[in-house]
């Protein structure tokens, strides 16, 4: 294995669209080094990205959105005041990655580009309309975040494209958002189901929401129905258990070592109600 | 909430700091993996991917053509013609004619580094036949199974009893039939329990080294270097006194490092790379593929009970699968399920059914916990259909000394009514519980363990005492051991080194198991302290010129016996060690011994929990242990027993669990998934440390390692169902189990 | 495939060393450092026995490569120990016999330095989590946590 340390994200996509094997990008590590570990992805060249300015900071763009660095640790990330003040169910997703050792490495750019159905820090991604900012050989693109993961473990992105930043919109008033997942331990479980909900209020009354479902698919992706349950509502006992329903309706689930296909559906439902309350209080400023 | 104080004991029941702490808080103390040889070279292995296949051809050239690989080995480098345990071990330490399990070994390499003997195992090609397999133990014993291997079955199995069940228990006594025909209720169900891994958070670990002239050393991490020594010596075929096996710390055992699982390899590996120390440490994945496990159990109890909590009788029928191989212990899991209880009539049936599974090893009170789980979950059911209290109908059951056990013995002295009375005035009895909350209770029993034990004291040039034992240290025992040991010679605590030593050393040990360890190298030390009194007051009375008879031994000193023996100040063991050159020689004791007097330990457990309603979650409150200890030597590690095993049970009744599947493969051979309890799902675990002296102990001792890992199944399911009135009877306890179990109430 | 050459400072002392870039930082660390101390207990992030800082951040070695650790610092519990005093963390662990088998130790000592630096004052509730990654098998978590809070203790009254 060639260990590789660019400087730019065009000599990384340059490096990785000329490899002849198998390529991957290190970012944390916490997943490469686990695949590697396990016999089930070894790279003939690994492009370590952390050296590459830039990639650890966390910058408030110029509209109010954010741009967060593909090598910003989980740690790093939950320590941002401000960052967590706009979104903290993406905040919140993230922190939910593995134990504290874990946190001290892993990153949100980790966690979407392993294309895991589970990933916790994608939900509040998705549900907050993020997109990512993609460097590949002939130059840069961007693309929602929801349209990366393309299957378990497969991603959208070419041989040597390379995500280059995270970039979350501006969050705007009385918007609130929220991410739970459920695990059947307290802490260092892959998520049996997840879901993140973003809202925004017009008064007491849902303006525009987002719902995004974790686990319970082939890949995460947002659920219009359980959205459109909740929007024009206060959120009344009425509105979650609609919301509850389509949530459960829009699951895909499988059994496996994790959970299985009824207890995820009717979780996913629980979680939505869940997190919904929660991002509705966030809204209202609690 | 130790009972610190025995007054008569100077040392016995204080909390000293432990020998190995210092170098165990600064990463000095050298584990199994921690060891290097000049000249050492790394192994790998090649495990099945198939739960039961044929093995074809296995072809390595391209291994062996790696620059770098040294040697690799088959079941073809083993000697033949092994039987019964013999062979299961050297069968199960490298696959023959079929891979038998998922991970089972079939092939194993060693180079010069070892990133390159891994790369060589993948290059090894192995070509097999994948057969029909059968993991669920009542599949397994079903009479169409896939035949595991023929001819397995042992003498106690009547003729045409299915092709997998190779042992056969009916044991008890009395009238069954009169005795349900006497009850009030009588109530029969099947609970299953799955196979859990003792997860001990070190990884087998060795450095082995074989000469052609068949001469041998290994460093490994075990709990019973002579069990290693013999077991290795049987499946190469060496002479046992020619391997000299070193116990290294050991990072956690629970009876799992009581056996062999790949330490041979590492020696067949040297022996064929002419004698280079080979080192091969397992990876997680392959610890949880290939070690340990328990077995998994499937059991019908049924039991009779008056209207006042009187059991009238009780019948057992277990199944239990403990891998390809036979072993389970279904046996121990009948002879402990209705240890608490006073029985007239009771009987017990057994099946040791083999599965395409890994060969099981011990684990904590093995059998205990599943016989638990099934006896007490049934009593709960039957205390709450005849609103008897629980308690009550433990305490109005319960052995005492001289009762004939359930399973046939008769009790000594033993401590159950003072557990339960004990149990029963704790605070946590009266918490209050609030909504989704329940509280659950559970009896558990272990017999605890003598068994072959060799100790040696020698007392040093300055008055300190050096004790060499042979159980290794793996929670303390150094301590408890050293606390016995300068208590009986009169000198400070700091003055007894323990050292746990290599085979070379002493006659044969058997393992740091069966909670044997300050029990039988406690006893032996105690023994062997008294033989060195008895030396040093002879060596006194030499110079004194009086009778020995007339001296006795008092504060770490010889003393005159009384005025009759004449006045001479106290002769101290420094004193006397410091010429011992000249009076006679070198001062020991030394003995062995399978002790006497073993003392059984029952202990309650009370847990509360509460569950979430909507996803099924169990969330432990409050966790309550009880037990009888003898004697607590040093009150800390007893309570640190007790702790883990609670742990240990909680991680049993909720989220652990052997997951297979539809080809027989494990799912979960990593922490991620297999889940052991993490700091954050556990409450503080409070504990009682009842003591009612073993007399067959010099201070007490009963033994306080196992039992504790019995009650925590039964106790959370009881509790489960005072929470939410849905009753579980499969382990383990998980949230989708539970929230359909909510949701089948409607 | 060639090794890479490798410059860290670990415990305070600057070392070189040759790493095949498949190596982790753990093995680096033990097998051609000789610092033992770091223990695998499941090579994949899970257990938390081979924690270390990596420039001060707390993290799994056995998910860093060696190669890696490249101007870097590193911190294991063999540098815990000052001029040969223990760390009022390693006193409390033995203190509260908050140790069985030990093997988990290490890793938790390193883990349990980090969160005290962050927060002296932590709820037990802080600690579990803070912990979490770091299993133990023998001891049900219980004198750990009493020994962390301990030392958390008299950390704070020293700095008082
Ligand atoms: C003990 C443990 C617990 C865990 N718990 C959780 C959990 O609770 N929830 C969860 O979701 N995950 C969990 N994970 C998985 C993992 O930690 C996360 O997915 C993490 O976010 C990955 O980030 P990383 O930076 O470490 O990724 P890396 O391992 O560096 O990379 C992951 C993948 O993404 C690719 N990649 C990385 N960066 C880029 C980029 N900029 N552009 C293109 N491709 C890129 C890599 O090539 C690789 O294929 C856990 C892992 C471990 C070891
Ligand atoms: S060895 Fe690194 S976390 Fe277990
Ligand atoms: S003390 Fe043994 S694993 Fe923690």
């Amino acid at each position: 294995m060639r260990y590789h340390t660019p400087s730019t994200f065009e000599d990384a996509a340059q490096l990785a669209a000329g490899a002849q094997g198998l390529t991957r990008f290190l970012a944390g590590g916490t997943d490469v080094l686990v695949q590697m570990r396990a016999g089930s992805v070894l790279p003939d060249d690994l492009i370590d990205i952390k050296k590459i300015p830039g990639v650890s900071d966390i910058t408030k763009t110029d509209d109010g959105g954010w741009r967060i660095g593909v090598a910003v640790p989980g740690h790093k990330l939950g320590a941002d005041a401000a960052l967590r003040a706009d979104w903290p169910g993406v905040v919140e997703g993230m922190e939910l990655v593995g134990s504290t050792q874990i946190q001290g490495r892993a990153t949100l750019a980790g966690n979407l580009c392993n294309g895991s159905p589970a990933a916790d820090g994608v939900p509040g991604l998705v549900a907050a309309g993020a997109t990512v900012e993609i460097t590949g050989p002939d130059g840069t693109r961007t693309a929602k975040v929801e349209d990366v993961p393309t299957g378990p473990f497969k991603t959208s992105l070419a041989q040597g494209e390379v995500i280059s930043a995270i970039l979350l919109p501006p969050r705007g008033p009385n918007g609130g958002d929220a991410y739970l997942r459920f695990i059947p331990r307290t802490e260092m479980d892959i998520a049996v189901v997840g879901c993140a909900v973003s809202l925004t209020l017009d008064g007491d009354t849902i303006s525009d929401a987002r719902v995004a479902l974790g686990a319970v698919a082939p890949v995460i992706a947002l659920a219009p129905d359980a959205a459109k349950a909740i929007v024009g509502t206060t959120l009344d006992d009425a509105a979650l258990d609609a919301l509850a329903r389509a949530a459960s309706a829009a699951c895909k689930p499988i059994d496996d070592k994790r959970g299985t296909v009824e207890f995820r559906t009717e979780v996913a439902g629980v979680l939505a109600k869940r997190a919904a309350k929660i991002a509705y209080a966030r809204a209202k400023g609690a | 909430m130790a009972k610190d104080e025995f007054k008569e004991y100077r040392l016995v029941g204080t909390r000293p700091d432990r020998p190995d702490g210092l170098d165990k808080v600064t990463g000095r103390a050298r584990y199994g993996a921690d060891m290097s040889a000049p000249g050492m070279l790394w192994a790998a292995v090649v495990r099945s991917p198939h739960a039961h296949a044929k093995i074809l051809k296995i072809d390595a050239s391209k291994a062996e053509a790696l620059d770098g690989v040294k040697a690799v080995v088959t079941r073809a480098d083993f000697p033949t013609g092994l039987t019964g345990e013999e062979w299961n071990l050297q069968e199960n330490t490298m696959a023959g004619e079929k891979a038998l399990y998922d991970g089972h070994a079939v092939a194993a390499v060693a180079a010069t580094s070892k990133l390159l003997a891994e790369e060589a195992a993948r290059l090894i090609e192995v070509e097999y036949e994948v057969l029909p397999h059968v993991i669920d133990v009542d599949d397994a014993i079903k009479p169409d199974a896939p035949v595991i291997r023929e001819g397995a079955a042992n003498a106690s199995v009547p003729e045409g009893m299915p092709p997998n069940v190779v042992q056969y228990l009916d044991f008890g006594r009395g009238d069954i039939e009169a005795g349900f025909a006497e009850a009030d209720l009588v109530s029969e169900k099947t609970y299953k329990t799955e196979a859990t891994h003792q997860g001990y958070i070190e990884p087998h670990a060795c450095l082995g080294q074989l000469g052609e002239d068949g001469k041998g050393e290994m460093w490994v991490c075990t709990q019973g270097q002579w069990f290693i020594r013999k077991m290795c010596s049987d499946v190469l075929g060496l002479d046992t006194a020619q391997l000299r096996v070193t116990p290294s710390e050991i990072g956690g055992g629970f009876g799992g490092k009581t056996t062999i699982f790949m330490e041979p390899l590492s020696l067949a590996l040297s022996r064929k790379a002419g004698g280079k120390p080979v080192k091969l440490v397992m990876s997680r994945s392959e610890v949880l593929r290939a070690t340990g496990p328990t077995a998994s159990a499937s059991m019908d109890v049924k039991i009779g009970m008056k209207k006042d909590g009187t059991i009238t009788a009780a019948r057992a029928e277990f199944r239990m699968q403990g891998g390809a191989f036979p072993g389970s212990p279904v046996d121990m899991a009948l002879y402990c399920c209705f240890a608490p209880y006073k029985l007239e009539n009771v009987q017990h049936i057994g099946y040791d059914v083999l599965a395409n599974r890994p060969k099981c090893a011990a684990y904590r009170a093995p059998g205990s916990p599943m016989g638990a789980f099934a006896v007490e979950s049934l009593l709960d059911e039957m205390c709450r259909e005849l609103g008897v209290d629980p308690m009550e109908m433990r305490l109005k059951n319960a052995v005492v000394e001289g009762d004939t056990a359930s399973y046939g013995p008769k009790y000594g002295s033993i401590g159950l009514v003072e557990t339960l009375e004990a149990t029963k005035a704790h605070p946590n009895l009266k918490a209050e519980l609030g909504p989704n909350q329940g509280r659950g209770m559970a009896s558990g029993y272990w017999f605890n363990h003598n068994g072959e034990t060799s100790v040696s004291l020698a007392i040093s040039e300055d008055g300190t005492a050096q004790v060499s034992i042979g159980t290794p240290d793996i929670g303390g025992s150094r301590a408890s051991i050293a606390l016995m040991t300068a208590e009986t010679l009169g000198i400070p605590y700091e003055d007894v080194r323990v050292n746990v030593v290599e085979t070379g050393a002493l006659g044969v040990n058997e393992p740091t198991h069966g909670s044997r360890a300050t029990f039988a190298s406690g006893k032996a030390a105690v023994i062997a302290a008294g033989q060195a009194i008895k030396e040093m007051c002879k060596r006194a009375a030499n110079e004194w010129g009086i009778d020995p008879e007339a001296v006795e031994w008092a504060d770490g000193a010889a003393q005159p016996a009384g005025p009759n023996a004449g006045k001479f100040p106290p002769m101290t063991i420094a004193e006397i060690a410091g010429k011992m050159g000249s009076t006679g020689g070198p001062i020991s004791g030394h003995h062995e011994s399978v002790p006497e007097g073993v003392g059984a330990s029952f202990g309650c457990h009370v847990v509360d929990v509460e569950v979430d309603p909507e996803t099924g979650h169990v969330k432990i409150l409050r966790y309550l242990v009880v037990q009888d200890a003898g004697r607590a030597i040093h009150p800390s590690y007893v309570e640190g027993q007790y702790q883990g095993g609670a742990a240990q049970g909680i991680g049993w009744a909720l989220n652990e669990a052997y997951i297979y599947d539809e080809n027989g493969k494990l799912q979960n051979s990593v922490f991620l998934d297999y889940r052991v309890p993490v700091a954050s799902d556990l409450p503080m675990i409070d504990t009682v440390i009842v003591e009612v002296p073993n007399p067959g102990h010099p201070y007490g001792v009963r033994g306080v390692g196992e039992t504790g890992i019995t009650p925590p199944l039964p106790a959370i399911a009881n509790a489960i169902q005072a929470a939410t009135g849905a009753r579980l009877h499969d382990l383990p306890m998980s949230p989708p189990k539970v929230l359909a179990a909510i949701k089948a109430m409607g | 495939m060639s090794k890479m050459h490798v410059t860290t400072t670990v415990n305070g002392d600057t070392v070189e060393f040759l790493a095949d870039p498949r190596e982790t930082l753990l093995d680096s660390l033990r097998d051609q450092l000789g610092l033992t101390g770091t223990k695998e207990g499941c090579g994949t992030g899970d257990c938390g026995a081979c924690s270390v800082r990596l420039d001060g951040t707390l993290v799994c070695s056995c998910l860093v490569l060696g190669v890696e650790a490249d101007g870097k610092r590193i911190d294991t519990i063999e540098g815990m120990s000052e001029d040969g005093a223990l760390h009022p963390l390693q006193r409390k662990f033995i203190e509260h016999a908050a140790l069985q088998c030990g093997f988990c130790t290490p890793g938790i000592l390193i883990a349990a330095k980090a969160l005290l630096e962050e927060n002296s004052n932590p709820t037990e509730e802080e600690v579990r989590y803070w912990l979490a990654g770091n299993l133990c098998r023998c001891t049900g978590y219980d004198k750990i946590i009493r020994a962390v809070m301990d030392a958390a203790a008299e950390l704070r009254q020293e700095a008082a």
